[in-house]
């Protein structure tokens, strides 16, 4: 009994790395002092086995996401006063881990909503634990951003609004 | 069948008990109580379930508080209170250096004893925990929806600030009696003439209502005797306080003997409300003092320490009707108040009856005037005038008593290693349950109030031995929980319990677990070295001091690479943690630093100081296991030497 339980052990740990051979297709070989990966412009390799397209760059403005928010209407005008409250939330809270307009320790804001739906936007910044267990878009960033998750900053639903303003804006 | 079986075997225990107690050390065996089958079912609490309430043990010489779940007997927390705790970076951190602050300059520890939860007409409220520091007087305040320590003041001409921290159905006061008398003011003097000269101070602290805030309203100067342990009255008795004395000798050599040659010593009765309004009145005489009042602010998340320059004084001679002596035999210990506040009763800790007083003849005593002489203008009531019974002979080294609120008393008895349930009124023994081993204090949840949680009776024991897989020549202390719901109290858990637990108070879960505080809002966050956005991330330099004002969210510090610092600089890490979610610490870690972590909450800030001596690239790191990048949570720093023109830089990232 022993001996099929250990084999079942190794079998899967096996299996758990081929897996995550198959989802790391960056290089095979190990780049010593390469440039960080954070602050590279561009990275073409790291595309999925399935698509060529990688998870922060597929759009999908079909998919609303999980969460609290299920529908957002937004007026053809961006409300300036809001988006402003906005910038100020997202510098308190956001910052430290989306750079506006480049690649940090997530994705940068700037053009989400070419991407995503507002509500997608919405649910990710109130329930990041549930999205990126279930969401298979939420779920595929994490893969592509490290495994760094996203925090649950706590926002208001008031406060994501606000921030969803902002990125009407860059 | 089984149930006969149990039944047998505790009368054999009983039996066994009985002829220890006449002098025979004959050992238990292990194993024993009459545990019965289902006890098992009664502690466990299923994974991912709660337990029915809250623990507080006090630490003893480890100067802290814990936090444990009944019946479970599952430790939660350490709340470090007198003690720095290198941990969370507690009394090293430049915020909470000043907790630590007393006349005597910086005392980083010190023996926390009694524990009392705060109250509402006799019922516990759940705002905060106060508890006595014994050995440089003081008593702490423990907020109870962040569980840490926001206030320390200190008590002027008091020394063994045992008799405390106890407080008033409302909350109005929370007292401090002196277990050491000494001379006040402190002086230069022969100990031999202690007797007449030297003075026990009782403090009634008063507590704001709205902020919880301290201050010493009065001290009672008392004759110089040792104030051992009080309660307050409750219910009728509410408005008096109670004190054992022992040594009325007043001796102040070989006391073990010498103040032990009284047949009875005495409870002091004290009506504080009396003297509350004496004072409100401009009675009491003010008197230079020397001690520190230190408050921690949750929004600034500092300490500040303030040095208070005087003290109110109240002779007990001056205030008719304010305080009358109950006699009370043997150097009683414990000196309990049962939740009608009809009953006190005197642990005569080496007499061999319970003394129990009766608050009503004590009134009828007082107005009728039957004294039966004074002690330095304090007048003596009648022991029998007062006495409304005696438990006879129940067991030896009477020290504590607990109520259930079902008219029951349940006294700890050190010597014979015993639990005792007896009835208020007809002073009858109900049941006895042996310990392991020579028990303390014991405690029901809300014992202290008006209105008990009747479920559960832990007693603190003194001695562990064979209880536990041995650890070497010491061992943590052993707490044992009894169920006390029915006519049988019935042992079901013993648990190991952290420094020496000399009390502890309970609560039920419900009413603090609600207002749990789960993160600090980056929002409230008022700290004069916050950086509350991270692009206010920066390094100062300012003569020697280099400030690195610092924030944290998964996994990264910004900066992470600092340059310009040098040998001989002095560096403070302003840390402010921008998470804002439930349970996601950061620690923060710097080789070589001669202090401690920090372990920083969710919008907190907290700043640690390094000095650092050699030249080099050091590194810092995250100690709290953060995500999966916990790993990469890390930094450096780069020291040049003294005489170096390295200009300071900082950066995260390739920017």
């Amino acid at each position: 009994m022993k001996i099929i339980m250990k084999s079942l052990a190794a079998l899967a740990i096996v299996t758990l790395i081929s897996c995550g051979g198959k989802e790391e297709k960056k290089s095979n070989d190990i780049q010593i002092g390469q440039k960080p990966a954070a602050t590279e412009a561009s990275a073409d390799s790291t595309t999925s086995a399935a698509s060529d397209v990688k998870p922060s760059e597929t759009v999908d403005l079909t998919n609303k996401g999980i969460g609290p928010i299920k529908n957002v209407e937004l007026a053809a005008e961006i409300d300036q006063a809001m988006a402003a409250k906005g910038m100020e939330v997202y510098k308190t809270k956001c910052m430290a881990c989306h750079k506006p307009d480049k690649k940090f320790i997530g994705p940068a804001p700037t053009g989400i909503l070419e991407r995503r739906t507002p509500e997608w936007i919405m649910n990710m910044i109130l329930n990041p634990e549930e999205m990126t267990k279930n969401d298979p878009l939420a779920k595929a960033l994490l893969i592509e951003f490290n495994g760094s998750p996203m925090a649950n900053q706590n926002l208001t639903e008031e406060e994501a609004r606000q921030v969803l303003e902002y990125f009407r804006t860059l | 069948m089984k149930k006969t079986i149990n039944i047998l075997v505790s009368l054999v225990m009983v039996a066994g008990l009985v002829s220890c107690n006449n002098g025979d050390n004959k050992k238990q065996s292990k194993g024993q109580g009459g545990l019965a089958t289902n006890a098992a079912e009664k502690v466990y609490v299923a994974p991912g379930e709660h337990d029915d309430y809250y623990a507080f043990f006090s630490g003893g010489y480890s100067g802290n508080l814990t936090v444990y779940g009944l019946p479970s007997g599952r430790m939660f927390k350490e709340i470090p209170v007198f003690s720095q705790f290198p941990t969370s970076g507690y009394g090293y951190s430049e915020e909470t250096l000043p907790m630590f602050n007393t006349s005597f300059g910086f005392v980083p520890w010190d023996d926390s004893h009694h524990p009392d939860i705060s109250q509402t007409n006799g019922k516990l409220d759940g705002r905060w925990i106060f508890i006595n520091g014994n050995n440089t007087p003081r008593i702490a305040r423990i907020d109870l929806e962040t569980f840490e320590t926001v206030e320390i003041i200190e008590l002027p001409n008091s020394a063994g600030n045992h008799s405390s921290s106890f407080i008033t159905e409302n909350t109005e006061y929370v007292v401090a009696g002196t277990r050491f008398s000494v001379p006040v003011p402190q002086r230069d003097m022969p100990i031999k003439d202690y007797k007449g000269n030297f003075k026990g101070a009782l403090s009634f602290v008063s507590v704001d209502q709205e902020t919880g805030r301290m201050g010493i309203k009065f001290q009672l100067m008392m004759p110089g005797f040792n104030y051992d342990l009080s309660h307050p009255g409750r219910d009728k008795s509410h408005g008096w306080f109670f004190f054992t004395t022992y040594n009325t000798e007043e001796a102040n050599t070989l006391m073990e003997v010498n103040s032990s040659q009284n047949d009875k010593d005495f409870i002091a009765a004290v009506n504080w409300k009396v003297i509350e309004e004496y004072v409100n009145n401009g009675g009491g005489t003010k008197m230079p003092a020397n001690y520190a009042h230190n408050v921690y602010d949750h929004n600034t998340h500092m300490a500040t320490s303030t040095m208070e320059k005087e003290v109110l004084t109240v002779d007990p001679t001056k205030v008719p009707g304010a305080v009358f002596f109950l006699p009370t035999p043997k150097s009683p210990h414990g000196c309990d108040v049962d939740p009608t506040g009809e009953y006190i009763i005197g642990n005569g800790k080496l007499s061999a009856d319970l003394t129990v007083h009766s608050f009503t003849k004590m009134i009828d005593a007082i107005e009728n005037k039957k004294f039966d002489g004074e002690a330095y203008g304090i007048p003596i009531l009648k022991f029998e005038d007062v006495l409304a019974g005696t438990v006879k002979q129940p067991g030896l080294g009477p020290l504590h008593t607990e109520f259930d609120g079902k008219g029951n008393a349940y006294t700890t008895f050190f010597i014979s290693s015993e639990v005792v349930k007896w009835k208020l009124g007809t002073w009858e023994v109900l049941d006895r349950q042996p310990v392991f081993y020579s028990v303390g204090h014991g405690m029901i949840p809300g014992g202290n109030s008006r209105e008990p949680f009747g479920k559960y009776f832990v007693a603190m024991n003194k001695i562990t031995k064979d209880r536990y897989l041995p650890t070497g020549p010491e061992l943590e202390h052993s707490a044992q929980l009894f169920d006390i719901s029915g006519d049988k109290m019935e042992l079901l858990l013993d648990f190991p319990t952290h420094g020496e637990p000399h009390y502890a108070a309970g609560i039920a879960a419900d009413i603090l677990k609600k207002n749990a505080k789960q993160f600090y809002k980056l929002s409230e966050n008022t700290n004069p070295y916050a950086t509350l956005s991270e692009a206010d991330a920066r390094v100062e330099r300012k003569g020697n001091e280099v400030h690195i004002y610092m924030t944290t969210i998964r996994s990264h510090f910004t900066p992470d690479n600092i340059e310009g610092v040098k040998v001989g600089d002095k560096v403070f890490f302003h840390i402010t943690n921008h998470e804002q979610d439930f349970d996601v610490p950061h620690g923060f870690a710097m080789i070589g630093a001669n202090n401690a972590e920090l372990l920083i909450m969710p919008g907190q800030t907290k700043t640690l100081v390094w000095e650092p001596k050699q030249v080099g690239v050091w590194p810092f790191y995250c100690t709290d296991f953060c995500s999966a990048l916990h790993q990469e949570m890390q930094g450096y720093v780069r020291v040049s030497p003294a005489n170096s023109n390295m200009e300071l830089s900082w950066s995260l990232g390739e920017d």
